[in-house]
């Protein structure tokens, strides 16, 4: 049984899908993300969970006890919003201590919280300060302390660093997982950066045009995207057409791709889907994953073997250099590749080079 | 599956508060909008008990109707025009550029709009009428024997309109040319257009919805216009005039069916301008721009230039409320044929204050006035908390009926309102509110409570959805949202709409005189009487304290707006 429960979760804007037949299981104590782009519906299934809008069929339950049709203000869970929702008419005190004195408590509690919740987002010193003289990732943290100050039974998340700049959520970031961690809360979090996605969540849930798509921790939606979609909403990713060609066993399987006839190999890391002979599908590779060979380089140092599987001659059409990392850009006899490089020195436009593409890397995409 | 969707009150939180919120306002917008409304409207369409167009041929076969129909529409768009030419130019030369004084002058231009039509009129009077204190000094000046014009007519109903409605333009104009990106414009310039096609081009027309707006505003008023055609319209016939000498006499009939008229007139041209409004796309200036700045004038003399105009316009403006001021100190019967008053006293005002008589009608105003602006303010907090409930069918209803009041003139509001609750009858029992004190806080209230629904709902928008949810989540229930999150942030901006309310309702005068009764004599209705007496020093008093209360009220409301923007 697990903590928090969607069950077949629906909603409708008029004529608009905004949340179609949505299921999520969310355990306690973990920290789980939604991802996918604006307007894909996680905003409103985050919404729903909050009590702020109510499904139109499915069911919500919170620890086996349906919540469905249960007030946002009967939840109690925590919630930080994109804009903070700060009530400006009220100092860094009186926020944090809003939910509190909703609750009745008592005078000397209500400052005892306040203060500890303001030192754990080390804004102890501020409580008499008016909200607007904040900036802007102080007042994040005052939202959060707000949020938290309730001791909610869970923490929702609706895109709440959207708002800073790079360098504060990136910081921002680690902090507020530390915390959650600390507090050993349950959080659903909400976000269309898969990046911070990634990074704070033990879980997540794709989402797409209302539906989800794929569930699973942060390395197994990198790794094994199971639909296109994910594969091209997380990260840079090749796709490449090709069609099936033998079956002799599905962990080594052979393809062809559709343009530049290429044969490529591939070996399955676990046992996956066995695809019918003949019929289109997509494989997925990682520009991280291909192997780069300049073809001035010594003869041993080019694949042999067994190494020389899934090789292709290529020449380079773009080269971009982003600090860390090189990106470059691939022809292969009509097939356009992406290649992530640390150590870019002899990838000139139009040299030509030799790809490879590592058959334990490859992943076919429903 | 359709009809479990379609549940509003599902959609947010599930509260009895919520019927009970859309029962009164029912009921009200039925008693106070519709019914009256609908019971002029069958009213004019009924003679000896069958339903007919009768009233409506008859009427339109009279030359007089006719001739007051199309009066009151040329009257309009001529004002509009020249409104137009006065208001925006004066709005560019505010917004745009910078020279000694300018705060000044732009504050004291907008002060027409908050000076009550009736006291307008009756200053325009002792200004520029025959025996006005302009005509004095150009008879004294040339040794005239007669004086020199006679403020009669359509020049001087245009010239007086011109005068109270230009800051329509101006303010709106104003408003509209500060929410430009003037980024715009640069990039235009780095274009390559000249300044010319830029205005033309760029400028204008992100300023449409402003200039329609104010078109609106400023069609609407004159329509309603009363109180100049009644002193000083010589000739000129317009409906609102008609409908009154229609009462006056006793022709209900022909009053009711001209009051239809008057408001399908008024009904059109909100809908005209709204539908032009709605054919045209405009870009939210929601976006991250450059303000802009205003351009100092640096050359000398155009710096001279501009103050000058400057100081000659706030003169041109001050001028009537000064004028009043000198009259209210006028001895009785001091001011004949000199250019101004040739004796000052107090006793204009030491008259107000000590008779008994003179005393309650400025009590009367303010009671009613007072009831009327909290009565608004209650309805306003009930309508908007039931608005801006999400999935609520019938909103647009509600809105759209809440603003029919503010879109008629207070002609057809006291007319319609008069007769619906004249005599016993099916809707409303033996319920009869002519005659009564109350006829008039009704009216007021119902008059101007647009203004402050208005108010409230603009204050809310600005609020931030979140915020009341962030309440919630934080475990507030619905009455705690209310006291604690939506009534702290929007009390500054419904206090000042309020207020706004409240001064118009001081010196209303077109509704009133058709209604009141001696328990419930407005100080507007005093103002004419004094007026018809001649009795020019104590009129100019009522005027002058008028005057005074609106000052205070909208000091404090700009402080308010201050604040609530902040």
């Amino acid at each position: 049984m697990s903590f928090l429960s969607l069950q077949n979760i629906s909603k409708r804007y008029g004529a608009t899908r905004a949340v179609a037949d949505v299921s999520l299981e969310v355990e306690a104590g973990e920290f789980f993300g939604l991802l996918g782009p604006s307007g894909c519906g996680k905003t409103t299934t985050l919404r729903m969970v909050a009590g702020l809008e109510t499904p139109d069929d499915g069911k919500i339950e919170l620890g086996g006890r349906g919540i469905t049709r249960l007030p946002a203000d009967r939840r109690g869970f925590g919630m930080v919003f994109q804009s903070y929702a700060l009530f400006p008419h009220l100092n860094v005190f009186e926020n944090v201590a809003f939910g509190l004195r909703a609750r009745h408590i008592e005078a000397v509690e209500v400052t005892r919280r306040v203060t500890e919740a303001l030192s754990m987002v080390s804004l102890s010193g501020y409580e008499r300060r008016s909200v607007d003289a904040l900036s802007g990732g102080q007042q994040q943290r005052v939202a959060i302390a707000r949020a938290i100050s309730i001791e909610p039974q869970l923490l929702l998340f609706d895109e709440p660093l959207s708002n800073l700049d790079v360098a504060l959520r990136e910081e921002t970031r680690t902090e507020l997982r530390e915390l959650v961690k600390r507090l050993k809360l349950t959080a659903l979090y909400v976000t269309h950066d898969q990046e911070e996605a990634f990074a704070l969540c033990d879980r997540i849930s794709v989402m797409s045009e209302g539906s989800i798509l794929q569930t699973g921790t942060p390395r197994e939606l990198y790794e094994q995207p199971e639909e296109v979609r994910v594969a091209r909403f997380l990260g840079r990713n090749n796709l490449i057409e090709a069609v099936r060609l033998s079956a002799t066993h599905a962990e080594a399987s052979m393809f062809r791709t559709t343009t530049g006839g290429h044969h490529l190999l591939r070996v399955a890391t676990k046992v996956g889907v066995n695809l019918p002979l003949n019929k289109p599908c997509t494989l997925a590779i990682r520009p991280e994953h291909l192997q780069l060979y300049r073809k001035t380089e010594p003869e041993e140092s080019a694949p042999s073997g067994t190494q020389s599987e899934n090789t292709l001659p290529a020449s380079i059409s773009f080269v971009s250099f982003s600090g860390a990392t090189t990106t470059i850009r691939l022809e292969a006899a009509g097939l356009s590749l992406e290649a992530l490089v640390l150590q870019p020195d002899g990838f000139e436009p139009g040299a030509s080079v030799t790809v490879r593409l590592p058959p334990e890397r490859i992943t076919i995409l429903k | 599956m359709k009809s479990r969707i379609n549940k509003p009150w599902r959609t947010f939180i599930p509260h009895p508060s919520v019927l009970v919120l859309a029962l009164v306002v029912g009921l009200v917008l039925l008693y106070g909008v519709v019914y009256p409304n609908m019971h002029v409207l069958t009213a004019s369409l009924e003679r000896d008990g069958a339903w007919t167009l009768r009233n409506y041929v008859e009427l339109l076969r009279e030359r007089a109707v006719l001739e007051a129909t199309l009066s009151s529409i040329w009257l309009s768009v001529l004002t509009v025009l020249f409104c137009a030419l006065v208001g925006v130019p004066l709005a560019f030369l505010f917004e745009r550029y910078e020279f000694p004084a300018r705060r000044i002058f732009s504050i004291l231009a907008s002060l027409p709009l908050v000076l009550p039509p009736l006291v307008g009129t009756v200053a325009f009077i002792f200004l520029c009428g025959e025996s006005g204190i302009l005509a004095r000094a150009v008879q004294h000046l040339f040794r005239l024997r007669d004086a020199p014009w006679s403020l009669r007519g359509w020049t001087a109903l245009l010239l007086f309109h011109t005068y109270t409605m230009y800051p329509f333009f101006y303010v709106l104009t104003g408003a509209g040319l500060r929410r430009i990106d003037a980024s715009l414009g640069e990039a235009a310039r780095s274009l390559g257009a000249r300044p010319l096609r830029v205005l033309f081009r760029v400028v204008l027309p992100q300023l449409t919805p402003s200039l329609l707006a104010a078109a609106l505003l400023t069609s609407m008023t004159s329509m309603a216009s009363f109180s100049a055609p009644l002193f000083f319209g010589g000739g000129v016939r317009v409906l609102t005039l008609e409908i009154f000498n229609a009462r006056q006499r006793g022709d209900v009939q022909l009053a009711l069916t001209e009051t239809v008229l008057l408001a399908v007139i008024s009904l059109g041209a909100l809908v005209f301008f709204q539908r032009y409004e709605g054919t045209r796309r405009f870009v939210a200036a929601a976006m991250k721009g450059a303000p802009r700045r205003r351009r100092p004038i640096r050359s000398g003399a155009a710096r001279f230039a501009a103050a000058t105009c400057g100081v000659v316009f706030t003169t041109l403006l001050a001028l009537p409320v000064v004028t009043l001021l000198i009259v209210s100190f006028a001895r009785q019967g001091s001011w004949t044929t000199e250019m101004l008053p040739s004796a000052y006293t107090v006793d204009n005002y030491a008259r107000i204050f000590t008779e008994e008589d003179a005393l309650s009608v400025l009590f009367n105003s303010l009671e009613m006035a007072c009831i009327a602006a909290l009565l608004a303010l209650a309805w306003s907090l009930c309508v908007a908390s039931l608005v801006s409930r999400r999935g609520l069918k019938g909103r647009r209803v509600i809105s759209l009926l809440v603003l029919v009041p503010w879109a008629l003139p207070g002609t057809v509001v006291a007319v319609s309102i008069a007769e619906a609750y004249g005599q016993p009858n099916p809707m409303t029992g033996s319920f009869i509110l002519v005659g009564t004190f109350w006829i008039l806080p009704v009216i007021y209230f119902l008059r101007f409570m647009p203004l402050v629904v208005r108010a409230v709902q603009a204050s809310l928008e600005q609020m931030d959805p979140a915020l009341e949810e962030a309440a919630a989540g934080l475990g507030a229930r619905p009455l705690r949202r209310f006291l604690r999150v939506r009534l702290p942030l929007i009390w500054p901006g419904a206090l000042a709409g309020t207020l706004l309310a409240f001064v118009i309702a001081l010196g209303e005068y077109v509704a009133s005189v058709l209604v009141y009764v001696p328990r419930n004599r407005p100080v507007s209705i005093a103002i004419a009487a004094e007026m018809r007496d001649f009795n020019l020093g104590t009129a100019a008093a009522y005027g002058m304290l008028l005057i005074a209360l609106i000052a205070v009220s909208m000091t404090i409301a700009a402080r308010l707006e201050r604040v609530s923007k902040a």
